[in-house]
């Protein structure tokens, strides 16, 4: 494959809170290429948003401290950093949206002009030109009436414009990265599928890599190229969509899929809970984060954190129901085969 | 259906009155003319868009809204169109509401114990040694323990509170529970802990129910019967995985087709599913198909007729207001 847009390493971060230091994310690294959408699943509180947070230097610090890590960008270290070249990171090569629209725009602001402002700020438009070009994403993100929406405010918006709104302000100077927070959460099922395909033809249309967080696999499934499962602040398992899906070889991926329900007619499917919670991050497990909760968790799981194996070139499994002289295997949930 | 209904709303309609704007009544159209049948231990999924009027008609029906017009009947009985404190006193223990939002619904600043046993000590003669342990015991079936009672909600977690929503809603026995969006707050692995216990909580208690939510493949997995609504009315009616599997209906084909499985070989199949436009204002609106401007089968008569909710010719389980049918 070719280079990475993004290469993240070993991303540690910390916070510091009156109950002790909660370990938020322990050792994360991933790569984003061009063109192409990274979707990083979990439950809440296991990392997901601090990760991408962290990387765009969008945590409180203090609170908050990033112990390691690297994300490069064209060979740059962007954690830390405001911009590459006198190119700002934040707005001009990375874009970001969030899950709430709502509060995430001014109430007190025009939608065009908060569009705008990146333009401003970013790319150097004169007032004038960046309003005109607001009027243009708001077209190309479909919002109706654009000339007469740009001049509207947020609370004139129902909830899948306004995300359409922070959409376009987040492609505004053409990034080459979005970053997608839980972008459809809030929504109901026929806005998000507006989105979603809104989304992808943005990809699609200007190539830029998209990072998704999200708790839903049905949107895994139709956005993702590549997938991180997330658990208590580690990267339990890493592929492609197919490999994650089809191959799925980390207990907590395969106890997500039997969480949810089957959309097949024969099947008599029951649900199968995980049973129990999240460990405590203030005082992480010695071993595998899971291991409270895996069903085949054996004496080791215990005691030491698991390696990272590689299944194939693409997918890594972090359990060590992988290793040579294991005694428990765990064969993966196929719902249908799948031609190598 | 063969057996009398359990509870069954017949033309149930609420509006909401927001005064006159420009001289002109404004009038929400929260619920117009809903009725909908519910079976002895059956459970009815209710789904829809936000805005379509699901929580509206959960609240109305176990009385706390006050009803524009039409009735609620529980075995055959009219319940009161406006509810006193008495009705409610009547009525809290045969019918209860477990809410969405596990957070915003426990007082924090009462214990567990208290918030699970304040039905019991209101609705019985029970004596506190008795509250205290049924409360005890309730906790220990929605799989928590006993000794939590004297905590406070803050020290749960959303999966933990919606079980105490559930134990409260539970200690009284109703005969008949309504489910708003039970799960929407929850992460999946919690959802399915939480679905099971009102699985296990159906069959031990024979409860009927009415299950509110829009998370369409989570509907079908629980329901009998699944209602589809759309501003205020029921589109569709039918078996829940006949609804499911072949929707007749042009809002339930849309709502089934913009559902993302978990499975990337469908997902990379599926032609874009999406329709224009969002749900419109429920306030004033006027005759014709609610779903018009935003179906892509609209016909001239859809404009100006509204369909009413029909047997289909060749499956009488199943009803839809369409003209197409």
């Amino acid at each position: 494959m070719s280079q990475p847009l993004l290469k993240v390493e070993d991303l540690r971060v910390e916070f510091d809170t009156y109950g002790g230091i909660v370990q938020a994310v322990r050792g994360v690294s991933f790569d984003v290429y061009a063109g192409k959408t990274l979707a990083i699943v979990g439950e809440s509180g296991c990392g997901k948003s601090v990760t991408v947070q962290s990387m765009m230097g969008l945590i409180p610090m203090p609170p908050g401290r990033i112990v390691s890590g690297t994300a490069l960008m064209h060979d740059v270290d962007i954690i830390g950093r405001k911009e590459i070249d006198g190119r700002d990171i934040r707005g001009r090569e990375i874009g970001m949206i969030f899950q709430d629209p709502m509060t995430s725009l001014n109430p007190t602001m025009s939608i065009g002009d908060q569009i705008a402002e990146p333009l401003l700020v970013h790319s150097g438009y004169s007032k004038k030109q960046a309003f005109a070009r607001a009027v243009e994403l708001l077209d190309m993100t479909r919002i109706p009436e654009a000339e007469k929406r740009a001049r509207q405010y947020p609370f004139e918006f129902s909830g899948g414009m306004l995300q359409r709104a922070m959409i376009a302000m987040a492609i505004a100077c053409e990034p080459k990265m979005l970053i997608a927070d839980e972008p459809t959460t809030a929504l109901d099922v026929t806005i998000q599928a507006q989105i979603l395909d809104l989304l992808n033809d943005l990809r699609r249309e200007t190539g830029m890599a998209i990072i998704l967080i999200t708790h839903d696999l049905g949107v895994v499934a139709r956005m993702a190229d590549e997938v991180l499962v997330m658990y208590a602040g580690q990267v339990v398992e890493r592929g492609s969509v197919d490999d994650v899906f089809y191959r799925s070889s980390h207990p907590y991926t395969l106890g997500l899929r039997a969480a949810m329900p089957v959309n097949d007619r024969s099947a008599e499917h029951t649900l199968t809970p995980i049973d129990g919670s999240p460990p405590d991050l203030f005082h992480p497990p010695k071993g595998c984060g899971y291991c409270a909760r895996c069903p085949n968790a054996m004496k080791i799981c215990e005691d030491s954190d698991p390696e990272v194996y590689a299944m194939s070139e693409t997918h890594t499994s972090r359990c060590w129901q992988h290793h040579p002289s294991a005694t428990v295997r765990v064969a993966g949930l196929h719902y249908r085969e799948v031609e190598a | 259906m063969s057996q009398s209904p359990l509870i069954e709303t017949i033309n149930l309609t609420k509006h909401f009155d927001l005064g006159k704007q420009g001289g002109v009544r404004q009038v929400v159209h929260a619920l117009d003319g809903i009725s909908l049948q519910i079976a002895e231990q059956e459970i009815l999924g209710l789904v829809g868009e936000s805005g379509s009027g699901k929580s509206t008609y959960g609240k109305t029906l176990i009385g706390l809204h006050d009803k524009t017009a039409g009735e609620v009947r529980l075995r055959g009985e009219t319940l009161p169109a406006h509810y006193h404190p008495r009705d409610f006193e009547r009525h809290a223990t045969s019918m209860q509401m477990i809410f969405q939002d596990p957070y915003s619904s426990l007082n924090p600043r009462m214990t567990v114990g208290e918030i699970i046993g304040e039905g019991l000590k209101l609705h019985t003669k029970a004596s506190a040694a008795e509250v205290r342990d049924k409360v005890t015991g309730w906790l220990e079936q929605v799989g928590l323990q006993g000794e939590h009672a004297g905590r406070y909600p803050h020290e749960f977690s959303g999966g933990q509170r919606q079980r105490i929503g559930i134990a409260r809603a539970m200690i009284l026995e109703p005969e008949f529970v309504v489910c708003d969006e039970p799960i929407s707050a929850l992460d999946v692995s919690v959802q399915a802990q939480v679905i099971n216990l009102l699985d296990d909580l159906k069959a031990s208690m024979g409860l009927t129910m009415l299950f509110i939510a829009h998370d369409l493949s989570m509907v079908r997995y629980v329901s009998d019967r699944m209602a589809v609504m759309y501003l205020g009315m029921v589109v569709e009616l039918g078996p829940a995985n006949d609804v499911f599997f072949s929707p007749k209906h042009p809002y339930t084909e849309v709502l089934v087709a913009s559902n993302p499985e978990p499975d990337p070989i469908t997902e990379r199949s599926r032609a874009s599913t999406t329709i224009s436009g969002e749900i419109p204002s429920p306030v004033n609106v006027g005759a014709g198909c609610r779903f018009a401007s935003r179906c892509p089968k609209v016909m001239d008569i859809c404009r100006s007729t509204t369909p009413e909710l029909n047997p289909l010719k060749d499956d009488s389980k199943r009803q839809v207001a369409c003209h197409l049918f």
